[in-house]
This record gives structure tokens, sequence and C-alpha cells, in this order.
């Protein structure tokens, strides 16, 4: 195993002896409850926690025979794009060494990306599953909302995250999709693909075939983006041309706000989730004084600076006087998000772009300016406020060497769209 | 700089709403930080008024009595606790 701190813990969890995964490894990000197996999400606030119970994801690895190697490290609570802010330390990429694994699932994309596990799930609030996919050469999906239940996830922003898988193909990443789809009675949020136009043979769609397949483009989504990585781009795009897919240019001017919006409501769900860190339920005690000075004394020491960042400018968006300047307006944002979707895959079965604007950061470089890494946020975070799947695939390499994703986007419940047509890929 | 940056006693006050007993050195960093976020925020003013569809389902299902934690289970992780109870500071 490297020595890339891709592992919080390596505590086995062997699943049932038969069933589709058995013989193979699934590292779990370690915001997603396992029953016994201690769960930090990357917090010193949750050291030491171990959940009574295992998520439903964690439930039916178990009963699809995977083995889970071990908790994966990420960013405190889910919050970062470069698996920097977590409590156990920074992950290295182990592809692109000097570079951050991206996040917050860095962890579980860097344990397949080094071949220590044989897949991994991670949760994709903003783009956490899909960036580190991008930023490690490996496949990410993020489901539809809905298609994948968030019972026993630790809660950041209810509204916008799923679990989903990362695997080194698109046909495994596939495989462990159709393992952890499908509702759920412990998450109401939970939608049956069947009554949507899906049914769950998703590994089965990974046939490489894109005859046919129109892809749009957003221009905003390229318009800013690094050179090398637009230029890694149209190479896969012309690949899949030669496949028989046809591209078009198309425009989603809401876009523009979209990575704004995403924060303002991020934060604002998480200033309400985290409210329950307070050191008695559990979580660091805070010690003497009164509950409010107990409470903001735990908090205080058990949570990272990132995640304070994030709390308070949640309270803030949320206070009285700012509600409609920032929370509404967010809201608008997202609706007009996601009519602009429903158009352009209106005549397109999939969109694309890169993944991320920007190569793998150099470790280091982004922690100190919050704003710039917020904004590297710019392609993925769309897709969560319009609820739809995207995946990432590896599309190449900078000169550099470096990895550069190709993102594809579908239309909701077009799991099996996606999936083939970034099969022609990877 | 925009008009609404904000100053170090609103990011003392926002912390002492979310409960979080900020150092002095954090205070300052975060307002300089909060300056700039929010002005980037600001751009969300262009944002036309959309329609929000309501596309929103209630899930239901009938309130019976069923398998969950015990006390013991739900108690494991609290720092402290008494008498099956979670024990938390004074109020007052």
């Amino acid at each position: 195993m490297g020595d890339y701190n891709a592992y919080i813990a390596t505590d086995t969890i062997e699943g049932t002896d038969d069933g589709p995964l058995a013989g193979r490894t699934v590292a779990v990000k370690d915001n997603i409850s396992t029953k016994d197996v201690q769960t930090t999400c990357g917090s010193a606030m949750l050291d030491g926690y171990v959940p009574p119970y295992d998520a439903t994801v964690v439930e039916r690895l178990k009963d699809a025979g995977a083995t889970i190697p071990g908790k994966t490290n990420m960013d405190e609570f889910g919050m970062g794009t470069t698996t920097e802010t977590s409590a156990y330390g920074a992950v290295e990429n182990p592809v692109a060494e000097g570079h951050v694994p991206g996040g917050s699932s860095g962890g579980s994309a860097a344990v397949v990306a080094a071949g220590d596990a044989d897949m991994a799930l991670g949760s994709d609030t903003g783009g956490s599953i899909r960036c580190p996919a991008a930023f490690c050469g490996v496949v990410g999906i993020k489901p539809t909302y809905g298609l994948v239940s968030r019972y026993g996830l630790v809660a950041y922003a209810n509204s916008l995250e799923q679990i989903g898988p990362i695997a080194p193909s698109v046909e495994d990443a596939a495989e462990l999709l159709e393992v952890i789809a499908g509702p759920d009675e412990r998450d109401g949020t939970t939608r049956d693909a069947t009554d949507h136009g899906s049914d769950y043979d998703f590994a089965a769609a990974a046939d490489g075939d894109v005859d046919g397949l129109s892809i749009g483009v957003p221009t905003e989504l390229l318009d800013g983006a690094d050179e090398a990585v637009v230029e890694t781009f149209w190479d896969a795009i012309d690949d899949l041309q030669a496949q028989g897919a046809s591209y078009h240019e198309v425009t989603l001017p809401s876009v523009e706000h979209a990575v704004e919006a995403y924060y303002v409501i991020a934060m604002s769900e998480a200033s309400s989730n985290l409210a329950r860190f307070d050191g008695v339920r559990y979580g660091k005690s805070g010690g003497e004084g009164n509950w409010n000075e107990s409470f903001a004394q735990a908090r205080e020491e058990g949570f990272g600076e990132e995640v304070k960042r994030r709390v308070l400018l949640g309270t803030y968006a949320l206070s009285a006087g700012y509600h409609d300047k920032y929370y509404k307006k967010a809201q608008d944002a997202r609706a007009w998000v996601k009519q602009d979707f429903d158009e352009a895959l209106s005549d397109a079965d999939v969109l694309a772009s890169p993944t991320m604007p920007v190569p793998p950061m150099k470790r280091g470089e982004s922690l100190d300016d919050p704003l710039t890494m917020y904004l590297a946020d710019a392609n993925t975070t769309p897709v969560n406020l319009a609820n739809l799947p995207a995946i990432s695939v590896p599309a190449g390499e900078t000169d550099d060497g470096l990895p550069v994703g190709l993102q594809l986007v579908g239309p909701a419940f077009g799991e099996k769209t996606i999936i083939r047509a970034g099969s022609a890929l990877a | 700089m925009s008009d609404n940056a904000v100053d170090g006693d609103e990011v003392a006050h926002i912390a002492d709403l979310a409960r979080i007993d900020l150092e002095e050195a954090e205070v300052e960093r975060f307002t300089e930080q909060f300056g700039e976020i929010l002005a980037a925020f600001e751009a969300l003013d262009e944002v036309p008024e959309t329609e929000r569809e309501a596309d929103l389902t209630n899930v239901m299902r009938p309130d019976e009595v069923r398998e969950c934690l015990t006390q013991e289970e739900a108690l494991q992780n609290a720092p402290d606790s008494e008498a099956g109870q979670f024990k938390g500071p004074k109020v007052s």
C-alpha cells in the first residue's frame, strides 16, 4: 500500500460469501457510516465516533459480497476540492506526485488509481466524485438525485449530494452503481428508476456504442479553462466523433452563476446540518461553562478552518436581512440552471465539457485562497443544482503528464446514456 | 471591496450565532476573506426571477413501532451520559 495517506482506517469489513461483487474490494469514503467501524468525515470532531448502524449502501455492498478494505480520507465533511482539509492530513495524488488528488473524495479516487482497491464509493455535493476521478485518471459517476440512498451518509448539503462509484473503468463503475442504486424506505428522497424510464442494467450499457450519439458542448464551460485541458478535451471529442458521434455547440447562460448559487445553498444547508455537532450527543466535549459557551468551545476545537468558513458564511446567508439577497437568489439561479439543462438536453443526448477547468493543482497551492478554490468547481456544480447524472472519464493527459477528465451530463435517470457514451473512452 | 463587505464585529456576531468560539486571528482572517467571497456572491443579483416548478411529493409511512437503536447504542458516542440520558452543560 502506498504512502499517499488515502486511508483513514484500514479495518476490513467482510461481505457475504456470494454475490456480484464477491472477491472484489470496495473502499468507502469516511463520511459513509459503517457499523462498529470508526467514521470520522475527516474531522477531529468525529475522532473516535463509531456508528451503531450501516449506511444503506454499505449494507448493499456487503450483501453483494464485496470486501471493504478501509475508510478513505476526504476533505473535512466533504468541504474542499483538493483533499487537503482533512484533520488526518492531506492526500497525495498517486499518479501525479506533488499534486492534489482532487476532492473531496480524494482518498477514494487515490486508492483506485493506485490499485489498492478495485473500486470505491465517494459522495458528490458539487463535484466531489468527478473532480478527484478527473485528477487521478479514473472514472467517477455522480448519479441522478434520488437514485442512491443517502441513509447513513453524514449530511453536508442534503438537497445536492449523492453517493456514487469510482472505478478504473466505466464498466466497473456501472457495475458498482447497479449494486447501490434503488429505492430505500429509510430515505424518502429516493426514487425508483423504473418509474422514470430506466432500468438498473447499468453495466450492460457500457458497450462503447456511440454511433449516432448527439453531443452538446456548452461553450460557457470551455471559456476560461486551461489551454492544455481544452486541447485534451477536443482530442477526446474527436475520438468520439471518429466512433460515430456528432457534436454541436450549445449555450447555457445560467451556468455563469451556478458556482455562486451552489456555494450559497451548500453553505446554508451545512450551517444547519452541522449544528448537531455540539459535544453532547457526539463530538468533542466543550467542557465547562453554560450551554452556549460549551457548544462554542467544542465547535471551535472540533472543526477545521474550511468547515468554520462554510458554516459561518451559511449562517450569514440565512440570517435576517440577507436571506433574500443570497439564499432566495441562489434558489432562482438553481431553477434557471435546471431549465437551461432541460432545454440543451432536448436536442442532445449528452452534454460534454472538461470535468475540471484546470489540471491537478500543486499541493498547498490553493489552501490560502478559498475563493479561487471555489471557482474551480465551475463545471461540476451546475449538475448538482439540476439534480442530473454525470460521469467523469479520463480524456488523456496534458503535455506535463497530468490527467484530464471529460464530463458527460445526461437527463434525469439517463445513467445508461452517459455510461454508454463514457465507455467509448474508458 | 463591495459595500456589503463585513467588518470584524459582524464576523464575531455571526460566529456567536453559529456557536463557534473563534480566536481573534480567525476573526481577522475571515473578515478579509468574507469580503472577497461575498463580493463574488453579489453576481447573483444578475439572476432573473425564475419560475420554480413545485415538483414535490410527500413521502409518508405508517407511524408504527419498529426496530430501532437500543438506549445503549444511542448513547455510545456521547462524551458524557448519566442514567441512560445525554449529559450536557448546565442551563442558565
